[in-house]
């Protein structure tokens, strides 16, 4: 199955996140475009990473959270009645924010994924995890030594290992939950070329804090914001929207709503 | 005027603040001292306690003998033969050494009486007999029979024992701790020349190989633990195999699977902070009523395996509320890996959760079994022997274990005992001692394997 | 090796292991899982089996009791009723004779006298680890209190009838003080709950604030002051819910008792520390440690004894616990 540019590869639409009844994000329209870096940006408390789990269901993991409007894969509701999220999280794969590959060997955490989809022949497993090693450029400080704890890897090593874990099963897009921000400046810079290598075969979305970082990396940008209202007795409530969604380059030049603006100059975060 | 009074009242405000200020410092100090000799107390207590035990282990025992042995052999009866040791017995021995057979080998005057019919053969069917006496009963050995019983069912060392028991009549009148010993020997010598004018004092370690090899006997210094010992094994390793899968299952339902705000969760979770409280004599008045009477068909009574399941509900609290506290230190970080790869959830519990969290659910499964190691109440409650001679082989044996031999032997009267006693404890101690470092080495080791 | 992946197609391997619709689109609608589901019940189960343990002793217990209380004499009168079995001070199942005072008389006795141990040298030693020791000091003797805590109750049994009964007979002389006494059980008692107490008092006293410790400080208060008047009332309802963990295992306590205390019930008022007496748990272990033949009054009666002791341990529990919670709720 080939794609033409142009093609989404995930449809977001009229997207509401729920905790525990209360309206975390409103209707949120998205679409993801294939072999496109998309990047959720916006002030801390907007809701860019909870919109970013629902996309592989990474939120039924936390109770009480609660997703409707459709989020659309290959003309699928992610969230219909009859979906497995276990099937879903095999073709959407997730980074998260702080590495955190298992506290076993670099072998075993990249093999994990194939050995649960089911590949045991230990050849095919052995290609798998070099290909997806080189794929996330960790195999020249690695390959001597697949057999080390990834846990005795540097921060930004921990991290390509979780993106080679990740590319590992192939998944149509990969989900990056602030994926350098835990790491140095040069780490981040791998990672930043990374993403760029990945993207020409991946979908991918990322949520970055770093408008920069946005900057350089993605296709399309997405800007969250909060909003806010007095409910009765006092109490303020807040919940994420979706500000503005455009191509980055024009996003970042020539925002169309002032709040964008405001952000992207810095006047809060 | 009014200056100079101010600046007196002033110092002599002062000087009583100073006063009084030493005086709040005096009796903090003297507070300080007594939460020090608490614990210092806490520390005498546990010395006292090791010091009173292992006193006891080793001593000087007068030893008196009825025959001389020089009187049943000319050499020395360690030289003698098997053959020739069981010879000893048949000859000098009343009826033949028939009476021992009975007591020694057939299980008693009870166990024989309720039995008579059967033939030595059916009594001893792991033992090769010559068919000659393989097809008697007891009432048809003759000496010959019995002298062929004795070296074929007994090892040279049993015999040699027997000769000095029941031949030579050694027997053990008096025994002293080690201190005594050591500082009072005099008045010990003094004691001994006038009350048993034939006895011999000698040294003697009461926790020595014999201990713990031989079987139970009526005389304290012939005693041994094999058998609770092999009764505290084949308890302990039932009760691991009953209360840790059942004690971890718990676990993982409590912290993978639950919601945390089902009621029946809540209840299951409340229920078992509740049984971690109750008294351990409860436990065996419910493994009484059910394990040993109810379900008897299944368990044979008073055995190993009902011991076993009373023992694996005790510590099942242990178990469940260790296991689920190192399931949580498992950072959630790793279970969202896993998912994100399309794991499901036992796929994330079985390949991440479980390994990651085993060495400290080991820890807590060892916390557990050392507690079961020593608790003696339940198993007195469900009728753990309290004399037997028959090592446990099998889920359904009658059994006894260490600490039920020591709360036995405590309660004899007679100082031999008490000795035999501190023998018991040590041993136990020295078991929970290897338990709980291995506990400690495998809750280091986890530290680590979760921080490297 | 990037220009074998090409955009948007997988790997032959990995493509196979996925399922795909007839028309390629990937397949995401529910499998049945039926072995994670299985696993499932088979966790729930092991959960329950706790409920059923609890079950079991209330059901147990209390079947036997009432079958005690539904026991007929020879006239065809209970041979006790509740009343009698509460208030009554002979317990003789010889004489059909179930009156629980002498044994709660006893039961009181040694833990009272365990209690008057355990609680200053309990507390003491948690304020001492707590508030002075270093954490090198502290490093070092909290494994020795973890040692005491570890150390079987039959090992205290013997302790208390080798060392502690033969020390108060030498102190206070043989003629007082019986050989089994209930106050040489109760000091071997005292020093068993005291790492109990301890270390429940010590996670209360460091649980209290920092800025509560400064600002007593700041008031110029000396350390003892600060540690009596702002860390202990601070720390009081912790300390309390450890006295009463600590009386609840001295009232269930049965090996010490067992050996140290006495056979026989002995109703002695005004109380006698120094003569034998019996307690609930040491007359259970007495007698179901002999022949005992099921189906009779002396059998009923030890459940009946037994859910007496249980009711109450639960009950000191269940308030030692509400009382914590109470407490955690202040500092949150």
């Amino acid at each position: 199955m080939t794609t033409t540019n142009g093609a989404t590869a995930i449809d977001l639409k009229s997207v509401k996140v729920f905790y525990n009844d209360k309206l975390a994000v409103d209707d949120v329209n998205i679409p993801i475009y294939h072999n496109k870096i998309t990047a959720f940006i916006g002030p801390s408390g907007c809701g860019k990473s909870t919109v970013l789990r629902s996309i592989n269901r990474m939120n039924d993991l936390i109770p009480g959270a609660r997703v409707e409007g459709q989020v659309l894969y290959h003309n699928k509701n992610l969230y219909g009645d009859n979906v497995d999220p276990v099937e879903v999280r095999r073709r959407i794969g997730m980074v998260f924010q702080k590495p955190n590959p298992f506290p076993k060997s670099i072998y075993d955490n990249v093999a994990y994924g194939p050995r649960l989809l089911g590949i045991r022949d230990r050849r095919t497993l052995d290609e798998i995890v070099e290909r997806s090693i080189k794929g996330a450029y960790l195999w020249d400080e690695v390959k001597d030594d697949l057999k080390k704890s990834g846990l005795a890897l540097s921060g930004g090593q921990q991290q390509r290992l979780c993106i080679a874990r990740t590319i590992a099963v192939e998944p149509d897009v990969i989900l990056m939950d602030e994926p350098a921000s835990a790491l140095d400046p040069i780490a981040t810079q791998a990672i930043e070329e990374l993403m760029r290598e990945l993207v020409k075969q991946y979908t991918i979305v990322i949520v970055t804090h770093n408008m920069q970082q946005a900057q350089r990396v993605s296709d399309y940008t997405a800007f969250f914001s909060i909003r806010k209202a007095e409910e009765t007795g006092g109490q303020e409530r807040r919940w994420g929207v979706l500000g503005e969604y455009a191509p980055t380059d024009q996003l970042f030049s020539n925002p169309k709503a002032e709040e964008t603006e405001r952000y992207i100059r810095g006047e809060f975060g | 005027m009014a200056q100079r009074a101010l600046s007196e009242t002033r110092t002599a405000e002062d000087q009583a603040f100073a006063r009084s200020l030493a005086a709040r410092h005096f009796r903090g100090a003297v507070w300080e001292r007594f939460f020090q000799a608490a614990i210092v107390i806490g520390i005498v207590a546990l010395l006292a306690l090791m010091f009173n035990t292992v006193n006891r282990i080793v001593g000087l025992v007068a030893v008196q003998e009825a025959i001389h042995p020089s009187e049943i052999s000319d050499v020395p009866l360690e030289q003698l033969s098997a053959e020739q040791l069981a010879a000893i017995l048949t000859e000098r021995l009343p009826s033949g050494g028939r009476v021992l057979v009975r007591d020694g080998l057939l299980g008693g005057a009870d166990y024989y009486n309720a039995n008579n019919t059967l033939t030595m053969g059916q009594f001893l069917p792991d033992v090769t007999l010559p068919e000659s006496v393989a097809s008697k009963k007891l009432s048809e050995l003759q000496p010959e029979d019995t002298q062929a019983l004795f070296v074929a069912a007994m090892d040279k060392n049993t015999l040699l024992d027997e000769v000095y028991d029941q031949v030579v009549g050694r027997d053990v009148v008096g025994s002293w701790p080690l201190t005594a010993s050591l500082f009072n020997r005099a008045d010990i010598e003094a004691e001994i020349a006038a009350d048993h004018p034939n006895a011999t004092l000698q040294w003697n370690s009461w926790l020595d190989l014999q201990f713990l090899v031989d079987s139970m006997s009526n005389t304290p210094a012939d005693t041994g633990i094999r058998t609770a010992f092999l009764g505290t094994i084949w308890v302990l390793l039932l009760t691991l195999l009953v209360s840790f899968p059942l004690g971890v299952g718990t676990a993982l339902y409590l912290e993978e699977y639950s919601s945390g705000n089902n009621w029946l969760e809540r209840f299951i979770e409340t229920n078992i902070r509740n049984l971690a409280g109750v008294p351990s004599i409860i436990y065996g008045l419910l493994g009484l009523a059910i394990f040993v009477r109810t379900l008897e068909s299944i368990t044979q009574g008073r055995t190993v395996i009902s011991a076993a399941l009373t023992m694996a509900l005790l510590i099942l609290p242990v178990i469940i509320i260790n296991a689920q506290e190192a399931l949580r230190a498992v950072p959630p970080s790793i279970r969202e890996a896993s998912f994100g790869l399309g794991a499901t959830k036992w796929q994330t519990i079985w390949n991440q959760v479980l390994p990651a969290a085993m060495p400290g659910i080991l820890t807590g499964t060892i916390l557990g079994m050392s507690r079961a190691i020593g608790e003696t109440a339940p198993l007195i409650i469900i009728g753990a022997a309290t004399f037997i001679v028959k090592d446990p082989n099998s889920p359904v044996s009658k059994f006894t274990v260490i600490p039920i031999q020591i709360y036995n032997w405590a309660k004899q009267p007679g100082g031999q005992y008490q000795d035999i006693a501190a023998a018991g404890i040590v041993l136990l101690l020295i078991v929970l001692l290897l338990f709980n470092a291995t506990a400690i080495i495998l809750r280091q080791r986890f530290r680590r394997s979760l921080s490297a | 090796m990037q220009s074998e992946l090409q955009i948007g197609r997988k790997s032959e391997v990995i493509a196979k292991a996925l399922v795909n619709d007839a028309d390629g689109s990937p397949r995401i609608e529910k499998r049945a899982r039926l072995f994670d589901d299985f696993i499932r019940y088979v966790l729930l189960f092991c959960g329950i089996v706790s409920i059923f343990t609890t079950l079991g002793i209330v059901v147990v217990l209390g079947r036997e009791s009432l079958l005690l209380f539904s026991t007929l004499d020879a006239q065809g009168q209970p041979v006790v009723t509740l009343g009698e079995f509460f208030f009554s001070t002979s317990w003789q199942p010889a004489g059909l004779k179930f009156g629980i005072l002498p044994l709660l008389e006893s039961t009181l006795m040694t833990s009272f006298v365990a209690m008057l141990v355990a609680l200053p040298l309990g507390l003491g030693a948690a304020i001492y680890l707590s508030e002075y020791a270093s954490p090198r000091v502290r490093g070092s003797l909290k494994p020795i209190l973890e040692i005491l805590a570890g150390i079987p109750t039959v090992v205290y049994g013997y302790f208390a009838v080798t060392f502690m009964t033969p020390l108060l007979q030498g102190v206070f002389g043989r003629d007082t003080v019986q050989f089994y006494n209930t106050a040489s059980a109760g000091l071997v008692m005292g020093i068993m709950i005291l790492p109990t107490i301890a270390s429940m008092s010590e996670d209360a006293l460091s649980a209290v604030p920092r800025n509560l410790r400064e600002a007593s400080y700041g008031l110029s208060a000396t350390k003892f002051e600060t540690i009596s008047k702002v860390i202990l009332p601070a720390a009081l309802s912790g300390i309390v819910a450890a006295a009463i963990v600590g009386i609840s295992r001295a009232v269930g306590e049965t090996m010490i008792v067992a050996l140290a205390a006495g056979a026989g019930p002995n109703w002695t008022m005004p109380p006698n520390f120094f003569v034998a007496a019996e307690t609930i748990t040491g007359h259970i272990a007495r007698i179901s440690g002999g022949d005992l033949s099921y189906n009779s009054v002396d059998y009923d009666s030890l459940f009946a004894l037994g859910f007496a002791l249980f009711i109450f341990t639960l009950g000191l529990n269940l308030l030692s616990r509400y009382i914590t919670n109470r407490f955690r709720e202040a500092y949150q």
